[in-house]
């Protein structure tokens, strides 16, 4: 049993729920103390000790359901015997004869425990793909003995009398339903161990995946993914804004936390400086082909408001425009729709939108601002503005720059990017969800 | 189990005993919560708590210590909470007062010293003097350490302290045991009974969670927190407190930003027994739904649907769908 539970812990870990060893170990103090008759118990138990927030819990519990459902088989494969099993030298009859009896009625039990005994002889629980699902069942079938039956189908096959054909017939029912069988267990030890490594491996490919090539099939993907990256970077940067020390002598604090001493200095508190929290204005140019970056961009930093508290979002492609109330209010997508069918018509032009946002938006800037643009900088041939972006940028903490082009691209044809180059703190290209990820935690960090 | 038969963890024989135990006192417990106490005696083990406000997270730990007539120790915790005010302090003011009472005496001692050299090593005799248990102010986990039966130690809200404090925690919570620096290591002779609660306000770190069993409380189905009701609100006929539990699930299911809890079904129940209600009807609830809802904007929202709601809450027919229509626990 206790194999059951290492098993069992494997698959856990391949679907992402951390367990330490010392946690392993407390499972098996856990099992022990309980025992194994009550299911519902052991479920509550080993949820208890090994899944350690409310989504691991339902990743256990899933687990548990799938994973314990063989157990029964396991423990009657263990009372059962091992004598009942394929041996190399069995004469291909007595094979055929030993599974065709398995496969009748009211065998299920001994079934169940020779498909126990044939998973752990092909190795069912290092499957990880559903490929492998077909190669797992032959093998299990052939450790139960298929060769011999294989062998003597053949020999029936050849007798081409009435009783020969019968008998071919009845062994090739046999073997159906042996392989059957062999494939649902097989199935379902993928769903175990298998489908959660699947799933991490297509969201490694989808995070490098270049924005602007995702597939309308893979957005649902991406949605969970980008709130994946969400949560991880709120994580990181949510925590509790700490103070710094500056080194310096709190006369007035000391004072009062020593006042009960006689004004003797035991306690002595240091100057302290509290950080900054994030704030940060994202502008996006929402033309053509950058649109599809501004949606990730937008839903990114959307899903961690818990990690920026002060966010601002402006949409332009010639006016620039708030959109911090339509995101608010609208369903996500919906909200970006509405946002490109509103604000995505007309030329580009960069000069305009820092001119709506001078007159419009300049007191949302102080030195605690980060401002995000995300934009080719393409502005049709029109006046930069340098002038207003420059003093952005010299009121704001710091002035980030994405762009979706590669920089081979930048400063070709109406690419304007190397003027505004000099006055940003960074710009970057980004490509993928990863650069994205990158980008915004650089940006928080600075505020760490 | 306990080895020493003086502790006072002995009731806790099974997960039956501690659901019948906690029911004694009046709280009423699930498998799932009852499974989470008894492996936390057994692997002495923190449980961490997690759930919505007012679900009973801190009456667990006062009812256990209730229970087994232990004494509850509480640390609340908040923001730039430190070891002095969790663990230890020394009695400044004490000390400094022996000092000055004593000074004549120190005169008189180290009067008969010729050289610096010798009174110095006579002043060193002292020091232990003052830096003894005496003088030692224990906090809340270092008094929990010191209870010779045994304690239920709560700390509560955990997720309200910095990052700091909940990594120090860390050698409290796996070993049992506070180190002084001037007087060494003082360990538990019975460990308490750890149980940590937390709303979520922030994420806690891994190590403290991998220390901890976890267990989260949601919001009660029908059925239980009918039993809680009765349990809490002495002389409530049967007809009221099922319409009462039935219009609170439904507010539970709309869209509102706070979800009311048990606390606010409790009170709400006292409120409607002492304005004599015999059923629930819309006029009371309308009067009354301050009680329960704590948002302007979640009265604003359940408000148009109330004469709905009252309606289905006193039917015959709700009960059922209600009691299995609203998941238990997480």
């Amino acid at each position: 049993m206790e194999k059951q539970i290492s098993n069992f812990i494997r698959a856990l870990r391949s679907a992402d729920v951390r367990v330490s060893t010392g946690e392993a170990l407390d499972a098996a103090r856990t099992v022990a103390m309980i025992g194994y008759d009550d299911r519902a118990l052991m479920k509550d138990s080993l949820a208890c000790v090994l899944a350690k927030s409310e989504s691991e819990k339902q990743v256990h519990d899933r687990l548990f359901e799938l994973y314990f459902s063989s157990a029964p088989a396991g423990s009657a494969a263990q009372s059962a015997g091992a004598g009942s099993d394929s041996e190399p030298g069995e004469d291909p009859k007595d094979a055929a004869e030993r599974l065709s009896q398995l496969t009748q009625q009211g065998n299920e039990q001994a079934l169940a425990a020779a498909i126990e005994r044939a998973a752990e002889q092909a190795g069912l629980n290092d499957i990880r793909f559903s490929t492998q699902v077909a190669y797992f069942a032959q093998s299990m079938v052939r450790a139960m003995g298929g060769e011999q039956l294989q062998a003597r189908l053949l020999e029936a096959l050849q007798g081409r009398t009435p009783d020969a054909d019968a008998e071919a017939q009845r062994l090739i029912d046999v073997r159906r339903a042996l392989t059957m069988t062999a494939r649902e267990r097989a199935e379902r030890a993928f769903q175990t161990f298998g489908a959660a490594e699947t799933e991490k491996f297509r969201d490694e490919v989808a995070a490098t995946k270049r924005l602007s090539a995702i597939e309308a099939s893979d957005m649902a993907r991406m949605k969970q993914l980008v709130a994946k990256v969400a949560k991880r970077l709120a994580v990181k940067h949510s925590r509790r804004r700490k103070r710094t020390q500056l080194g310096l002598l709190d006369v007035r604090r000391t004072m009062r936390a020593n006042a009960g001493v006689d004004g003797i200095p035991f306690n002595v508190i240091w100057r302290q400086k509290k950080k900054d929290r994030p704030k940060i204005i994202v502008i996006c140019d929402v033309s053509g082909s950058v649109a599809l970056y501004v949606r990730f961009l937008l839903l990114l930093l959307f899903s961690m408001k818990e990690a920026i508290p002060d966010l601002h979002a402006f949409a332009f492609s010639y006016r620039l425009k708030s959109v911090d109330d339509i995101l608010e209010t609208m369903e996500f997508d919906a909200a970006i729709r509405k946002i490109l069918r509103e604000i995505g018509l007309g030329s580009t032009s960069y000069g305009q939108a820092f001119s709506d946002f001078k007159m419009e938006h300049e007191n949302k800037i102080d030195r605690r601002t980060t401002i995000i643009i995300l934009g080719d900088g393409r502005s049709n041939y029109g006046d930069p503005r340098l002038d207003l972006f420059r003093d952005f940028a010299g009121r704001a903490k710091r002035v980030i720059w994405l762009n979706p082009e590669g920089r081979a691209l930048w400063g070709t044809g109406d690419s304007v990017i190397p003027r505004y180059e000099p006055f940003c703190a960074q710009m970057s290209h980004v490509a993928t969800l990863k650069d994205l990820e990158k980008a915004i935690d650089e940006v928080l960090t600075a505020y760490s | 189990m306990a080895k020493d038969k003086k502790t006072g963890y002995e009731p806790m024989t099974s997960i039956e005993a501690i659901t019948a135990g906690l029911d004694t006192v009046g709280y009423i417990s699930v498998s799932q919560i009852s499974t989470a106490v008894f492996l936390a005696h057994g692997l002495r083990k923190p449980i961490l708590i997690e759930g919505p406000a007012g679900v009973g997270k801190t009456d667990l730990a006062a009812s256990l210590s209730k229970w087994l007539n232990l004494p509850l120790i509480r640390l609340q915790c908040y923001e730039g909470l430190d070891e002095g005010k969790a663990l230890y302090e020394w009695k400044y003011g004490k000390q400094l007062l022996y000092t000055q009472i004593l000074k004549e005496k120190l005169n008189e001692l180290l009067g008969g010293a010729e050289t610096l050299k010798d009174s110095l090593s006579k002043l060193s005799g002292f020091e232990d003097l003052f830096f003894s248990p005496q003088f030692l102010e224990a906090r809340p986990l270092l008094h929990a350490m010191q209870q010779d039966r045994g304690s239920v130690l709560l700390i509560d809200e955990i997720d309200k302290s910095d990052e700091a404090f909940e990594a120090f925690l860390l050698e409290v919570l796996s070993d049992y045991q506070v180190t002084v620096p001037e007087i060494g290591t003082i360990r538990a002779n019975v460990p308490p009974l750890v149980i940590l609660t937390s709303n979520n306000v922030r994420e806690l770190g891994d190590a403290l969670k991998r220390r901890c069993l976890h267990l989260h409380i949601g919001f009660p189905d029908h059925e239980r927190e009918q039993r809680i009701v009765r349990a809490r609100v002495d002389g409530i006929s049967d007809t009221l407190l099922n319409q009462l539990v039935r219009f609170v699930q439904s507010v539970r299911e709309t869209d509102i930003k706070k979800r009311p809890s048990i606390a606010e079904t409790v009170d709400w129940a006292r409120t409607l027994l002492l304005l004599h209600a015999a059923t629930l009807d819309e006029a009371f609830v309308r009067d009354t739904l301050n009680v329960l809802l704590k948002h302007e904007s979640d009265i604003a929202a359940v408000s148009p649907a109330i004469g709905k709601m009252v309606r289905e809450a006193t039917g015959p027919d709700g009960r059922g769908r209600l009691a299995s229509g609203y998941p238990d626990m997480g």
